[in-house]
């Protein structure tokens, strides 16, 4: 079957995963992605009627076995060093990272 | 038999009357882990040697300060009276997609390799609460994405206990290989198409997917959201109930844990089959093999060993008094796969978004031109192949022009497969049943590097447990014989919501009435190394 998935559009997708790709990477994912895609192409040949709703989770979640909301309250974490101390960078309690890109207003 | 040999039952037992010290039953432990299991796993490992092909490595970190410390305090209580807890003494691995304080939390990929977590998981919190003994992290695929563990950054990867040179089986196979091997009793898993099923299958032993929601999932690192479960992987059947006594029910912490009260798991384990009603489904005994060039694929009937197994085990439950029904439809299941694809993959590329080397874990060395390109380096460097492909895939089939074809329409399908089990589980239904017996996998552990680098083929390995998880239904995973090979046969039970004391139940009575099959008797290649 023709691939689905051209090296167009399997650009723009590298683009929008936030990744960069080494030629034999870029082989293998293209082939594994069109591979996949014929595979799920069964998908379109299910009979669906129009009333069959999607599902988010297969369990029903009603509200009797909810938890409910707790209330909206501000806690202090207790050691928040732990935690900033896992970013690859910071100064002063900030997480330090490169230029964002911008644009300046005129 | 040595204490790290003892069922999780009969550890507890033997600690709480001091037939033997919880800080006896780690030493036992540890000693049986130099014994078998080699190097553990770590990134750049180099090749492997001769050495490596005759070890387990289901360890990628171990934690034998916090296990005794643990010992030492479940001691200390059995000594002063105190009750120590419902795993007292009982040495436990926790699958490395758990967050447990203090311990490198890393998801067996490169881009969370440095992340010591700041905090623990509910259910590894739970264990610890009632005495067990945390021996340390096991290996897995990648972000949990494979059925093999063979795509894990950290290798050696794990090898079957039963046969060195076949795969554990994914993606809790360090959890699997772990309790296979006797290095610990119990091991925490998760399953989000078959993982926790698929392994213990491929490695002899119980696995456990509870039904969505009956287990919190705080602390887990996500993959599908909609469809992980953490659960218990253990050598026998009580054992995998005493181990989700301890971590079922809900959690403030995770808002889709549910409410549903906690049965006693123990107590109903003896209660037999007498009246239950058990159903065979004829969708369950053929399986799928893809073509993946064509994308066509045919159909053929389980292996023959497979179907036996099943069938023997129905003959079991109904001498025991169980009704057999037969011919059960489940016409849906053969989506599941196809669904899984697209489901999965959105949940999955969603999930992993927040790895970005900006707050933890892993970030490039090399100089980035802006914040994007910081983005695109660490990624492109911390993430292995397969949770690459998987966050592509989620584009595509999430992209606005493709979502109404793929998956819209997936989450209708997933629609249909929960019904096959409403229909099936309905008592006022044409075949009610309170279970369905079926094969756990297509096929007994590959050897390895004979499927990996075929994602196709890889997800087919989950076709008789996926449907389950799209469904939120509870499944076990029970050993059910061996092959002419040697190899173990897995033999599964799927459950209506929340009925995991079901499924426990007639696995026991199945237990027990095979006690003496001479299957049961022989032991993995790692009992001889």
């Amino acid at each position: 079957m023709p691939e689905q998935i051209t090296q167009e559009i399997f650009e723009h997708l590298v683009a929008l995963a936030a990744l960069e790709l080494n030629p034999d990477e870029a082989e293998y994912l293209r082939g594994e992605l069109n591979h996949q895609l014929a595979a799920i192409q069964e998908l379109s040949a299910i009979p669906l009627d129009a009333d069959i709703p999607a599902s988010l989770h297969g369990v029903p979640f009603p509200v009797e076995v909810r938890q409910g909301l707790r209330q909206d309250e501000w806690q202090p974490y207790p050691e928040p060093q732990t935690i900033l101390k896992q970013a690859p960078e910071t100064s002063d309690g900030y997480i330090v990272v490169p230029d964002i890109p911008h644009t300046t207003l005129e | 038999m040595e204490l790290c040999d003892l069922s999780a039952y009969e550890i507890a037992q033997h600690v709480r009357s001091q037939k033997a010290t919880a800080v006896q039953v780690l030493e036992s432990c540890l000693e049986r882990i130099q014994k078998v299991d080699g190097r553990p796993g770590a990134l750049d490992a180099g090749e492997l040697t001769a050495e490596d092909r005759l070890r387990v490595h289901a360890f990628i970190t171990l934690t034998e300060e916090r296990a005794r410390a643990q010992a030492e305090e479940v001691d200390r209580k059995v000594a002063a009276g105190e009750d120590p807890g419902l795993l007292a003494g009982v040495p436990v691995s926790i699958k490395d997609i758990f967050c447990v304080q203090g311990t490198p939390s890393t998801a067996a990929s490169r881009i969370l390799a440095n992340f010591v977590s700041p905090y623990t998981a509910t259910s590894v919190a739970r264990m610890e609460e009632q005495g067990a003994l945390v021996l340390g992290k096991v290996n897995l695929d990648e972000f949990t994405y494979g059925s093999s563990n063979e795509s894990s950054a950290f290798q050696p990867c794990p090898r079957n206990p039963w046969n060195l040179n076949h795969v554990v089986g994914g993606s809790s196979g360090g959890s699997a290989a772990s309790v296979a091997a006797g290095e610990v009793a119990l091991s925490l898993g998760t399953d989000t198409a078959g993982s926790i099923r698929q392994p213990a299958a491929f490695c002899g032993v119980v696995g456990l997917k509870p039904t969505y929601g009956r287990v919190s999932r705080y602390g887990l690192i996500a993959f599908g959201s909609s469809l992980d479960c953490p659960g218990p992987m253990a050598r026998d059947v009580t054992d995998a109930a005493m181990m989700l006594q301890t971590i079922a029910g809900p959690d403030p912490k995770d808002a889709t844990s549910a409410t549903v009260p906690v049965p006693d798991y123990i107590e109903a384990l003896e209660e037999g089959v007498q009246g239950l009603r058990i159903g065979l489904s004829p969708d369950y005994f053929r399986i799928a093999i893809p073509d993946a060039r064509t994308g066509k694929y045919h159909t053929e009937p389980v292996p023959a060993e497979f179907e036996q197994a099943v069938l023997r085990a129905a003959q079991v439950l109904a001498e025991m008094g169980a009704e057999i029904i037969e011919d059960v439809p489940m016409p849906n299941a053969r989506y599941g796969i196809p669904a899984y694809f697209v489901i999965s993959r959105v949940e999955a590329a969603s999930n992993l978004h927040r790895f970005d080397g900006v707050k933890y874990g892993y970030r490039t060395q090399r100089t980035p031109a802006d914040l994007r390109d910081l983005y695109r380096k660490t990624r492109a460097e911390g993430f292995g192949l397969q949770p690459k492909l998987r966050i592509l895939m989620g584009m595509y089939v999430s992209a606005a022009q493709y979502s109404e074809q793929y998956y819209q329409r997936a989450l209708r399908v997933r629609t249909l497969i929960r019904r096959d089990f409403d229909q099936a589980f309905d008592p006022d239904g044409a075949v009610y049943v309170d279970a369905l017996l079926t094969p756990t996998t297509p096929t007994p552990a590959f050897p390895l590097e004979a499927v990996y680098g075929d994602s196709v083929m890889m997800q087919y390995a989950d076709q008789l447990t996926v449907p389950a998880n799209h469904a939120g239904i509870p499944g076990v995973s029970l050993p059910g014989g061996l092959t002419a090979e040697g190899l173990p046969i897995g033999i599964q039970l799927l459950g209506p919501d929340f009925r995991e004391d079901t499924l426990l139940r007639i696995g026991r009575a199945y237990e027990v009435a095979t006690q003496d099959d001479p299957w049961r008797q022989e032991e993995p290649q790692s009992a001889h190394l």
